[in-house]
């Protein structure tokens, strides 16, 4: 049963990181500030646009936190802690971001609009990176050790530790890692650009997402190929059932899509997803794309996160010690309390019907520049 | 020593950042509630005016809203940035309240404000009403979660330590959600929410007043808060009474130090107002008991006799234990079962609280060399000396005794408001129903100042709930300097000063915006 419950639990967080990637189309909408979307006019639309949806985008991240608080604790314990300062950015980059949708144009603001726009324009683009950079330690793990028995050294009782001064900013320079944020910032950009098509009534800014997502979209396609390929030839750590020794394997992940079967489903079916979503833009009409390439990239990334820990994997490695990664199996909550929250889990689908419910409600007509002239109109 | 420099740090940090998130959302939770109940005068009525001021409110709310969501995130990510350590210990029980404040409460509270701010145009009257009572549901909601958290880490129930995981982890969710802790922090916590939120409604109200701007919206508005925030009081008057009682019995220390209190008495008096002696200090009572003798605890102090015997047992008699008698033990308290017990010495907790941490490491040690008769045995003398475990990490036995100035000025300068704004409430009703309030100036003033007092008095509530209880991050299981991640001081050093650096940038930013917005009023 615990096994189970471990499993539901990864999938339940793997499936909100799959989301807050898809939500963070709010962040690639902000890293066309200033390039893109110059003018007064284009910010205000784009911005109001946007500011419909961040908190969704934000409350997903604090959520993903939540989960993973609980159901894994040593994973955020061992993560949070050891790889304080890249965790840290990622934080006051979304500190910022939370601020400067309302701040931004209201009197009195000491700061300026432009210090706001220049807040959401580091979260769009840093934000997404960094983000990925730190999904991508679920592959290329950590320097870290971690011993159970440390709670018994009164003199220093800390479960695990950090090897390096770096903390974290090390992930930065590992390739994978980087082509990992970089694959997330080029999905939520193309996310980003599809919404303004789909969302906001004013032809010139339409016209300029449509051409950008000419570069945008193939690069992000070319990039996701890159890291699949690079994924799909990388050595990963199986953990013993039996007696939870860990061993590398060659081409772990590949095998693991290959011997589940499923995630490699969802991974195809997500890619061909995200194609036809481009391909509907590029080549025909556009109407969907934005939902049919959103649902490409939650079944994609819903699909590697899975990859991440199933088949018996250790989803974050100790590069000091391959002995101490992390595994469903060391890092998990109790029986008891995965059992509990699977219950609360049970409200998903509802808070998911309401989500979709406003959602629609909010969506059903475009953004134009006379919907913010009217009288009870709440303006960013 | 590098753990205590890098736990004070780290709790520094924390208190920081915890401080300015309790600066906004306190007025969230309870404006929220004040502006569902203007909305429905509108939705019943279809009276304009109050659709008016129901948006006037709803724009500070939100300026004030935004800045609470970027304060906060800090606050949950720096369990495992910060208290790594913790994290692992209790995250079995404390991440799951945390996991279902995400999936219960703020998805509620972000989905729904959509429509309460952008969606006047988009939805049907009816639909945007339920919207906003949603949002400020889920705003409470959101409190509840985490204050099942914070009265867990004060009063740990519903949880078993695990030796094979070396962790406590929980057996009885229901225990960790209907504690009797839990349910009064709630209480107590949100409702000062309410009465802050509707002390700055009245203030702001009352500046347009002496302005002669707005009367009609203003007298409305200090109405509907000042009866919200009275019946409020009232709720947060008893459930404060209930604490003193819950300390009492599960944080004695915490007790002592609200109340100064270094030598206890049968019918102890408590005390109205007091300046402490700085002379006194409870570390002398080893290092110069001399001195520690020869203080007085007060250089000056008004108290009532028998007094705190009565608030904290309802009987006049009732020995009241103080610093140093919880020190040397020795007094009668009743455990969590209410069996009657004699408190024992701090040193006697501290010599258990090493044997249990010793039965811990040999437990584990025997587990890992097949060794059963051992792990029975290591078992046997963990589980007898559970009760102190986090005495095992404690140096000396002063070392549990928090600051005692800090609790002590803080819990009475709450008192004080808080009879204070008793007061304000009533005169504030007495004199709206007499149609008087616009005349006397001196009560308009007052009604500004009053914004900044309930603000103190506010976060002198979390400074008593939150000091008064170190060393301990989870009562008697595991002080600060255990709970600590494995990082750099600096490290900590540097992130505080920048979260202090950019959270007073953004408070400066929201006053400036408020103010700009109150200057507008609601006519604008």
């Amino acid at each position: 049963m615990l096994n189970i419950l471990q499993q539901y639990w990864w999938v339940i967080v793997s499936l909100l990181g799959a989301l807050l990637v898809f939500l963070m189309f709010v962040q690639g909408g902000q890293s066309l500030l200033f390039g893109t979307v110059k003018s007064k006019e284009e910010k205000t639309l784009l911005i109001n646009a946007l500011g419909h949806k961040w908190e969704l985008t934000f409350t997903t991240l604090v959520t993903f936190g939540g989960a993973i608080f609980a159901s894994f604790p040593l994973y955020y314990s061992t993560s949070f802690g050891g790889a304080y300062w890249l965790w840290m950015t990622i934080l006051f980059l979304f500190v910022i971001q939370a601020v400067s949708y309302e701040f931004r144009s209201k009197a009195g603001n000491f700061l300026g609009a432009k210090t706001y726009e220049t807040f959401l324009f580091l979260n769009g683009m840093f934000g997404t990176i960094l983000i990925g950079v730190a999904v991508g330690t679920f592959f290329t793990g950590g320097a870290f050790i971690m011993n159970k028995s440390s709670i018994t050294n009164t003199l220093q009782p800390t479960i695990s530790y950090w090897t390096n001064n770096y903390h974290g900013l090390e992930a930065i320079t590992n390739p994978f890692n980087m082509l990992m944020g970089i694959v997330v910032y080029f999905a939520a950009r193309t996310l980003g650009l599809l919404y303004i098509i789909m969302q906001i009534d004013f032809e010139p800014l339409a016209k300029k997402a449509k051409n950008q997502i000419k570069i945008t979209g193939p690069a992000f396609v070319l990039a996701f190929v890159a890291l699949l390929l690079s994924l799909f030839t990388m050595t990963g750590y199986h953990v013993n059932p039996e007696n939870g020794f860990i061993s590398a394997v060659r081409y772990k992940y590949l095998f693991n899509m290959t011997e589940l079967i499923w995630p490699f489903i969802m991974l195809f079916t997500g890619v061909l997803l995200v194609l036809g979503g481009l391909a509907n833009t590029l080549f025909g009409k556009g109407k969907g794309s934005f939902y049919i390439t959103g649902t490409g990239v939650v079944l994609a990334v819903w699909s590697l996160l899975i990859c991440a820990a199933f088949n018996n994997t250790a989803f974050f490695v100790s590069t000091v010690d391959i002995q101490n990664s992390l595994t469903l199996q060391n890092s998990s909550s109790s029986e008891f309390t995965l059992k509990v929250m699977a219950y609360a889990s049970l409200m998903i689908p509802f808070v998911l019907a309401y989500i979709v419910y406003v959602w629609r409600a909010m969506t059903k007509v475009k953004m134009s520049n006379e919907d913010l002239l009217k009288p009870d109109t709440h303006k960013y | 020593m590098f753990l205590a420099s890098l736990a004070d740090l780290s709790r520094l940090q924390f208190a920081l950042t915890a401080m300015y998130h309790w600066l906004f959302v306190p007025l969230t939770l309870g404006l929220g509630f004040i502006i569902a109940i203007m909305e429905t005068f509108y939705v019943r009525s279809g009276n304009e005016f109050w659709k008016r001021t129901t948006k006037f409110w709803m724009n500070i709310f939100a300026i004030n809203f935004a800045i609470g969501i970027a304060t906060g995130i800090i606050l949950e990510f720096q369990f495992g940035t910060n208290w790594s350590n913790y994290s692992w210990f209790v995250g079995d029980i404390f991440g799951a309240p945390l996991a279902i404040e995400g999936i219960l409460a703020f998805f509620l509270e972000s989905t729904f404000f959509a429509i309460m701010f952008f969606g006047w145009n988009k939805v049907s009257k009816n639909a945007h009403l339920i919207s906003t009572w949603l949002v400020a549901i889920g705003t409470n909601l959101s409190a509840l979660w985490i204050l099942v958290a914070n009265a867990w880490m004060q009063y740990p129930v519903g949880m078993a330590f695990n030796p094979d995981s070396a962790r406590n982890e929980m057996v009885n969710f229901w225990a960790v959600l209907f504690s009797p802790v839990a349910i009064n922090k709630f209480i107590h916590t949100i409702t000062n929410g309410y009465v802050l939120a509707a002390i700055v409604v009245i203030g702001i109200s009352s500046w347009y007043l002496l302005h002669k701007r707005e009367e009609e919206f203003a007298r409305k508005s200090i109405k509907t808060s000042a009866i919200f925030g009275l019946v409020s009081l009232l709720v947060l008057i008893w459930s404060g009474d209930g604490s003193s009682v819950q300390v009492a019995k599960k944080q004695p220390m915490k007790l002592a130090a609200m109340e100064g209190l270094y030598k206890g008495q049968k019918g102890t008096p408590i005390i109205v107002a007091g300046i402490l002696n700085p002379g006194k200090s409870a570390k002398d009572i080893a290092d110069n008991p001399i001195k520690y003798e020869s203080e007085d605890a007060f250089i000056f102090k008004i108290s009532v006799p028998q007094g705190l015997s009565l608030l904290v047992d309802r009987k006049t008699n009732t020995f009241v234990p103080g610093i140093e008698d919880i020190l040397k033990g020795g007094y009668t308290y009743l455990d969590k079962d209410g069996v009657p017990k004699i408190a024992p010495p701090i040193e006697e907790r501290m010599a258990k609280g090493k044997l249990a941490v010793e039965g811990l490491a040999l437990y584990q040690k025997a587990r890992l060399a097949g060794d059963e008769e051992g792990k029975g045995l290591a078992y046997s003398q963990l589980m007898d000396n559970f009760d102190h475990f986090g005495y095992g990490y404690i140096e000396k036995p002063t070392d549990v005794i928090p600051n005692v100035p800090l609790t002590f000025y803080a819990f009475h300068i709450m008192i004080m408001l808080g009879v204070y704004f008793l007061l304000f409430f009533i005169i504030t009703l007495y004199m709206e129903k007499k149609a008087i309030i616009s005349k006397h100036r001196w009560f308009l003033y007052l009604a500004i100042i009053s914004i900044p007092l309930v603000y103190i008095c506010s976060q002198a509530g979390w400074i008593v709930a939150e000091v008064g209880r170190q060393p301990w991050t989870i009562q008697d299981l595991l002080p600060v300097g255990a709970a600590v991640s494995g990082i750099n001081p600096n490290a900590v050093r540097t992130t505080m000063l920048l979260f202090f650096i950019l959270f007073t940038a953004l408070l400066i930013a929201e006053l400036g915006i408020i103010f700009k917005v109150i200057k507008k009023g609601p006519g604008a």
